[in-house]
């Protein structure tokens, strides 16, 4: 330890910046009659996710992801339109764009459309981004706009040859490629100066999202991800509501996490009660509030926005 | 030898690919959809010194590399090998000219240097930052430049050659930066 470890690393105004975000939030809320929300951050159950490795606390519970499950069951009880910032964990995702400890700030709209969330969330968003054009495309649409490539049907070999000369790359299977692809291709490609909305993904990415059919009657998830400067901002669902899917989708991620060896997890059975008592339609998005204090700042790095990382918390 | 996991990387750590120890330099998470996500990694071959760019799926483990850096004293050359000295413990190594590489060129006798042992053996040798070293040959130059504009070549007890101002004669102790090979000035007693 040397004498300055103490020091935030980020520097007092970029704390500023957040302190007047969290007022900016909650005036809009409190503008259009949302209702501010708290859950447990410690709760009995995480999720099945395979993709998302939840912190165990032994004797105690799992580190909540996200408060999506805990929102919800208030969404089935009646509370209408709600939001919520808190802090997330999510074990091994750490770099400079990532803390295991983050902060979400998520919002759910009874009655909303897919369409009507986006400009929600945008208008949230602009005044703090200096009031970007936003542009939207289809997660298809994207993809071949930069590798000319169909992410649903374009064949294994085309996709590999899509990866750039002299890239070391894992054995990867087709949602995991096109994964690789976007993240490593595509979104570098991406406008920086533009609010890009990403439509309509792989039916193999809904996580906790409705299926709908696309105009080329493919099968995609009703999902987006807003993007500036190459940053992803917010992601957001037309929420899944069918308990008897949302059971199915879960005993799905359980099989694959044993075939990927990854550890067991548990499905919330509040959850499923809640969404067979109904929940009704609803969209809901997740938006990180560190990526939007990048954003907003030209920051590439999440320690110049957070005074305590991984590193030194 | 332990391994670590994609979330253990971080710049610094020593870990085995392809066969060769080396270093991590960067360590970038990257999560592009709801799936897989992927740590794309630049790592530092420590035999050869050449940069590598790996991506893997997060979650995947390499193998640690058994790296130490040692500081020792330098003894001597014997033609074909480097002789260090642990001065704690008074073991000594060995080491090849492939792992000595550029850092021959400081190596005077007693001075300390920075030895990597891999698997017990010397991999490479790092000089001390700022060595003190005579000169052995350099042209008179012009007595009464002071300025140090221009300078010439001197030879130094060690062969290395640097740079030095004009005034500076054979026989004089210098002072060099080794990582830059530049003069920085003249140890008087």
């Amino acid at each position: 330890m040397s004498g300055s470890d103490w020091r935030p690393l980020a520097p007092l105004p970029a704390l500023r910046q957040r302190a007047r975000l969290y007022q900016h939030i909650r005036a809009f809320f409190e503008a259009r009659d949302v209702m501010e929300v708290s859950t447990p951050m410690l709760g009995r159950h995480g999720v099945t996710d395979p993709a998302i490795q939840c912190i165990r606390v032994p004797g105690h519970g799992v580190l909540q992801s996200s408060p999506e499950y805990h929102m919800k069951r208030l969404l089935a009880a009646g509370s209408g339109a709600i939001y919520q910032i808190s802090p997330v964990f999510r074990e091994g995702e750490s770099g400079a764009r990532h803390n295991t400890e983050f902060t979400l700030l998520e919002w759910y709209r009874p009655g909303f459309s897919l369409p009507r969330l986006i400009d929600e969330t945008c208008a949230l968003m602009a005044p703090l981004l200096g009031q970007p054009p936003v542009k939207r495309v289809s997660f298809r649409a994207l993809f071949k706009a930069v590798t000319g490539l169909d992410p649903l049907s374009a064949d294994m070999a085309s996709l590999q040859q899509a990866i750039p000369a002299g890239q070391h790359v894992p054995d990867m299977d087709r949602p995991q490629l096109v994964d690789w692809l976007m993240g490593f291709v595509v979104e570098p490609a991406m406008d920086r100066d533009t609010l890009v909305v990403v439509q309509d993904f792989p039916a193999w990415a809904a996580a906790l999202a409705r299926l709908q059919t696309d105009p080329e009657g493919d099968t995609v998830a009703a999902r987006f991800e807003i993007y500036f400067n190459g940053l992803e901002l917010a992601n957001g669902y037309d929420e899944l509501t069918d308990p008897a899917e949302q059971r199915a989708r879960f005993e799905a991620d359980r099989a694959r996490r044993t075939a990927l060896g990854l550890p067991d997890a548990s499905v919330d059975p509040h959850l499923l009660a809640a969404l067979e008592h109904g929940i009704g339609d609803c969209a809901g998005v997740a938006l990180g509030v560190e990526r939007l204090l990048m954003a907003a700042s030209g920051e590439q790095r999440i320690d110049r926005v957070m005074a305590f990382t991984r590193d030194n918390a | 030898m332990a391994t670590y996991s994609t979330n253990e990387f971080k710049s610094g750590l020593k870990v085995m690919l392809d066969g060769d120890p080396c270093a991590i330099v960067e360590n970038e998470f990257v999560k592009p959809g709801k799936g897989q996500a992927f740590n794309r990694v630049r790592l530092r071959n420590l035999k050869t010194g050449k940069i590598w760019e790996r991506t893997f799926k997060s979650g995947e483990s390499l193998e640690g590399a058994d790296v130490m850096d040692t500081d020792m004293q330098y003894l001597y050359n014997d033609g074909e090998f480097w002789h260090f000295m642990d001065p704690n413990t008074f073991e000594q190594q060995a080491a090849e000219e492939s792992a000595v590489g550029d850092a021959k060129q400081w190596l005077r006798e007693e001075d300390v240097c920075t030895v990597t042992l891999y698997n017990g053996s010397p991999l490479s040798v790092s000089p001390p930052n700022f060595v003190e070293l005579e000169i052995t040959e350099t042209d008179p130059g012009l007595k009464g430049d002071t300025a140090g504009t221009g300078g010439k070549p001197a030879t130094l007890s060690t062969g290395a050659v640097v740079r030095v101002p004009l005034f500076v004669q054979t026989g004089e102790v210098v002072k060099v930066d080794t990582r830059t090979g530049e003069y920085v000035g003249r140890i008087k007693d």
